[in-house]
């Protein structure tokens, strides 16, 4: 099959779906490959580049989707380049189906198979192929570049002799993978970083990453996560907690980064105008989800605005297109990696699986119909993860109390094994001959003394122990060594056979421990 | 008195065994702890073959001496992974000399209770001890007593015997390790456990060889079939059970022969051996009933869904990892000696430590098929035993480590044990290698481990497989190390 990456008409969009790379790879499928020429200038990948790795390259648009059987794209189809598409043809690119039903009929229509890489569904097998999550990581960490950009100030606290610089701080509201790679890139530029989210289960991923969670009292009658990994929209009175809590800390946020988004649904406005107004002058806003209406009252989408106290809110849209390189890189990956499912057999043909879960998700329109939404998923999406029971911090006094009762069973433990062994012993003395007793209290206090003894055994040398106690135990040669001098044939050849078997057991196990232990050494 | 200067002898060789054992808390102690058995052992013969009872000075030298040159040459010749087998051979053997002093025994006894008084006064050695207790007062409890301590010597000597050679067979992969049973099961072995109870009444009041006899025969059978039902990695309780065994054997024995060092020592090794046994058990989270009884029991769930796929990566890759990482733990298991790779591991470590990276290891208590199995594996292959750290010593550390290996083990690293409280092994505590920031697994298939269940460890993010055989992939790694 030959596969086609036309130069994207969308207004700043530098990005590409195929790079001399992912060609070399979608080659190695069995795949041939062509490029409308241009394509990857504005990400750094020249006409040349793509020829060394063996891609065809051609002069028009036209021209592409008339030699391609499968067009890869960034954006969704304009106008014009969906009337192009034709019978049997496949485009995968970003679609948002339910944003664009009219262009979606229209291409089912004439007959071409849509791969929507924006519908690929978040199952682990899955992942290797989200590009949603590939491109919110480089808009996350985007966003912290451009929030210093705009910022008057360093990230980290310095004390230098020109004066002590206070460290940035910053606040990442939504914690999905953009939110997360904030919060990665602003802990290493040195930032003191708080982040939100209403799903309580990503506090451990918020902290592992280095930030603080900025906990939320709340009664814990809704949770904030439903299937897919993603937030579900919150009760007015949770809305109200969590607005009270961020104008609590809007005066003294130097950078908020906000990535909340609920699928399906307008960006929730979570930064209102009076804390923009609360926040010190310099301060910068970055409004990740500025493309859905945006989470900051005064976002401006595609626009940076300064607000009259002296606030920079960034409301571009375009972030991963800002990093072409890397995002070209990372989303010609992804298809990639979409390619090699579709090619299973790996000699260039392309079988479409409706079977298969990833591929019937992502699929929109094949063979002339419509195929979205897609039936939910036979494999659950990662689950929405019950909040962990913290464990309850004990008070002094109940962790005294503890203690105690743990003592008390103890003791009563103690006493009562020692009263019962005592006693078992004393009725054995009752009954039991003298002669008998004393080696029963040998006997007792040997194993006694065994006990504590072993206990001290170090981990590491247990093998020695069991090999010296092996050793050892061929002490059972002074049995046969006392019954050897009976006038019986019988017992002096089983004595001596006896005396036989210990004598391997004292050599052998004395000096395999005797190599072992020479074995430890100390570096 | 002669009698006299062997009892003293004994006390002094009693003393030494403990400080020898005393001694393993270190391995620098340890060191001089052998010297202490060695020397104890010398004096405890030395005195018996002075004292009372002992005769035939020639065979007994040639048959230590033998016996001695056979030992020594073994233990030469023992690769460090054939330990476990050694040690099970070894118990065996003590067994066995077990099972023949009891006889001993039971045939002195009939011979001296058929002697008139005169014989009697006559005799010497073992025998005149005999006739002591025919004398005493007591007469009748002393006999009494003395039939059930051989009884007990003879039962213990012969489960041991048995069982240890099955030990032997599966542990050297003669015999099929997997858990096998007759039909029937431990039906079988409790009735042959009653027949040995009846027997012992039996002999008690007739003192009859052909009781003594069939309750050996019984008893060999519980040894093998007990075994024979136990598998794979449970091995390291079985073989420090069989050690606490052998000792009980010689303490059984120590008190039919009124042997004040037998019982001793005797009680040291079965005691140290039970307490083997209960640290193993602890650290599979298991009671000691179930493992005896064989097998993992039923789960009481559906297992938890094991999502995700195994990610392969080549040495390429590994390497690339590990060039990056700071710190980097090592998780060997049984899989590490059935490969031999104990010394490629360690000329890993010696080179990645060279590069002044952290490198240590994290030793789960059942790893291997022997208590501390992998310690002896690590210290053969040179590895500094200050970096061999235990599993509750290093466990906390894995959130901090940049880099876990595992190298063929698998039940021990499962996560599903915290998990999924369906699991089998569910609450065994493990090695929370999944906490580092990239785990690999060098592992040789797809397979599960000997509990038979799925790894959720291998399908997680983080974690990459290296197949193939695991020396095999570390000397791939090493070049590539720089």
């Amino acid at each position: 099959m030959k596969i086609g990456a036309p130069r994207e008409i969308f207004e700043g969009e530098n990005r590409v779906a195929m790079t001399p790379d992912s060609a070399t790879q979608l080659i190695k499928l069995g795949h041939s490959c062509v490029i409308e020429s241009g394509a990857g200038a504005k990400a750094g990948f020249s006409d040349a580049l793509y020829q060394a790795a063996g891609v065809e390259v051609v002069k028009t648009a036209a021209d592409l989707f008339k030699a391609a059987d499968v067009v890869v794209k960034v954006r969704g189809p304009e106008e014009a380049e969906a009337r192009l598409l034709r019978q049997g043809q496949t485009l995968i690119s970003f679609f948002w189906p339910a944003q664009n039903e009219a262009l979606l009929k229209q291409v089912a229509e004439a007959g071409a198979t849509v791969v929507a890489m924006d519908m690929v569904p978040r199952i682990s097998r899955a992942q290797k192929m989200d590009a949603l999550s590939s491109m919110a990581n480089i808009a996350g960490y985007r966003a912290v570049i451009e929030a210093g950009n705009n910022f008057g100030r360093f990230f980290t606290g310095q004390v230098t002799a020109a004066g002590k610089v206070p460290p940035a701080k910053v606040l990442i509201v939504g914690a999905g993978v953009a939110g997360l790679a904030a919060i990665g890139t602003s802990v290493s530029l040195g930032a003191i970083v708080n982040a939100f989210d209403v799903r309580p289960e990503v506090a451990e991923q918020i902290e592992s990453m280095g930030a603080n969670f900025v906990f939320l009292e709340f009664e814990a009658t809704q949770d904030g996560a439903a299937t897919g990994g993603y937030a579900a929209p919150s009760s007015p009175e949770f809305r109200e907690k969590q607005l009270a809590k961020f104008r609590e800390l809007a005066p003294e946020m130097d950078i908020v980064i906000t990535t909340a988004l609920i699928p399906g649904r307008p960006a929730p406005k979570l930064w209102t105008e009076d804390m923009v107004k609360l926040m010190k002058p310099g301060s910068v806003i970055v409004d990740l989800a500025a493309e859905r209406g945006g989470n900051c009252d005064l976002t401006v989408p595609d626009q940076k605005i300064v607000t009259d106290n002296g606030v920079t809110v960034i409301g571009y849209t375009d972030f991963p297109s800002r990093m072409a390189a890397q995002a070209s890189t990372l989303y010609s990956t992804n298809i990639r990696h979409m390619l090699t499912d579709l090619t299973p057999k790996k000699d260039g043909v392309i079988l479409h699986n409706m079977e298969d879960d990833v591929i019937r998700g992502a699929t929109v329109a094949h063979a002339g119909a419509v195929t979205y939404p897609p039936p939910p998923p036979k494999i659950a999406a990662i689950a929405a993860a019950k909040p962990k029971e913290k464990p309850k911090e004990l008070t002094p006094e109940e962790k005294r109390a503890k203690e105690t009762a743990a003592f008390k069973a103890q003791t009563r433990n103690q006493v009562g094994m020692l009263l019962g062994g005592g006693a078992l012993i004393l009725l054995a003395g009752l009954y039991a001959p003298a002669s008998f007793m004393s080696h029963f209290i040998v006997f007792v206090l040997s194993v006694y003394v065994g006990v504590q003894v072993i206990w001290n055994v170090s981990h590491s040398l247990h093998t020695p122990l069991m090999a010296v106690t092996n050793a050892i135990s061929s002490i059972i040669i002074l049995g046969a060594l006392m019954q050897i001098g009976s006038g019986n044939l019988l017992v002096v050849v089983l004595a001596a056979l006896s005396v036989f078997m210990a004598g391997i057991n004292i050599f052998g196990g004395f000096m395999v421990t005797r190599r072992m232990l020479a074995m430890f050494q100390k570096s | 008195m002669e009698y006299g200067f062997t009892t003293a002898a004994y006390v002094v060789a009693a003393v030494l065994f403990i400080q020898s054992l005393g001694g393993l808390s270190g391995q620098e102690s340890a060191k001089r702890a052998v010297w202490y058995g060695i020397v104890g052992m010398a004096l405890a013969v030395a005195a018996t073959l002075y004292g009372p009872g002992a005769g035939n000075w020639l065979i007994s030298l040639v048959m230590v001496a033998a016996g001695g040159v056979i030992g020594w040459y073994v233990a030469q010749k023992v690769q460090m992974t054939e330990m476990p087998q050694l040690v099970a051979a070894m118990h065996s053997l003590v067994g066995l000399a077990a099972v023949f002093i009891g006889y001993n025994t039971h045939i002195e006894l009939a011979v001296v209770q058929a002697m008139d008084t005169a014989a009697q006064e006559a005799a010497t050695g073992f025998a005149a001890t005999l006739v002591h207790k025919l004398h005493d007062p007591m007469a009748g409890a002393l006999i009494s007593i003395l039939r059930v301590e051989t009884f007990l010597g003879v039962f213990i000597g012969a489960v041991t015997f048995t069982g240890s050679v099955i030990a032997f067979g599966k542990l050297a992969g003669k015999v099929d390790g997997k858990a096998k049973k007759l039909p029937g099961g431990h039906v079988l072995n409790a009735s042959a456990a009653i027949i040995s109870l009846v027997l012992l009444f039996v002999y008690l009041q007739t003192g009859s060889t052909a009781a003594l006899l069939v309750m050996t025969l019984a008893a060999l059978f519980i040894g093998y079939h007990l075994i024979m039902g136990i598998g794979g990695a449970d091995m390291p309780v079985v073989v420090s059970m069989l050690n606490s065994y052998s000792g009980w054997a010689a303490a059984a024995i120590g008190f039919s022969l009124s042997n004040d060092l037998l019982i001793v020592v005797g009680a040291l090794v079965g005691s140290s051996g039970a307490i083997l046994s209960y640290i193993m058990c602890k650290a599979m989270n298991r009671s000691f009933v179930s493992v005896i009884l064989g097998g993992f029991g039923g789960t009481t769930g559906p297992a938890m869904e094991v999502t995700g796929e195994q990610i392969a990566i080549d040495a390429e890759g590994v390497a690339a990892a590990l060039n990056d990482a700071d710190s980097i733990i090592i998780i060997p298991g049984y899989g590490m000696a059935v490969a031999q790779a104990q010394q490629s591991v360690s000329e890993l470590t010696r080179k990645l430590r060279a590069k002044g990276k952290n490198v240590r290891f994290a030793i789960h208590p059942v790893a291997g098929r022997l208590p501390g199995h992998m310690n002896v594996l690590l210290a053969e292959a040179k590895v500094p035993y200050d970096i061999v750290l235990e599993m509750d010593e290093i466990n906390e550390d894995f959130p901090e480590t940049d880099v876990a290996i595992v190298i063929g083990s698998n039940d021990i690293v499962n996560p599903a044990a915290q998990e999924d409280p369906n699991s089998p092994i569910a609450g065994m505590p493990v090695l929370e290698c999944w906490k580092a920031k990239q785990v690999f697994v060098s592992k040789r298939g797809q397979g599960t481990g000997y509990s038979g269940i799925e790894n959720p460890l291998f399908f997680k993010e983080n974690t990459r497989m290296f197949y193939g055989d695991a020396k095999k992939s570390i000397d791939q790694l090493l070049p590539m190390i720089d």
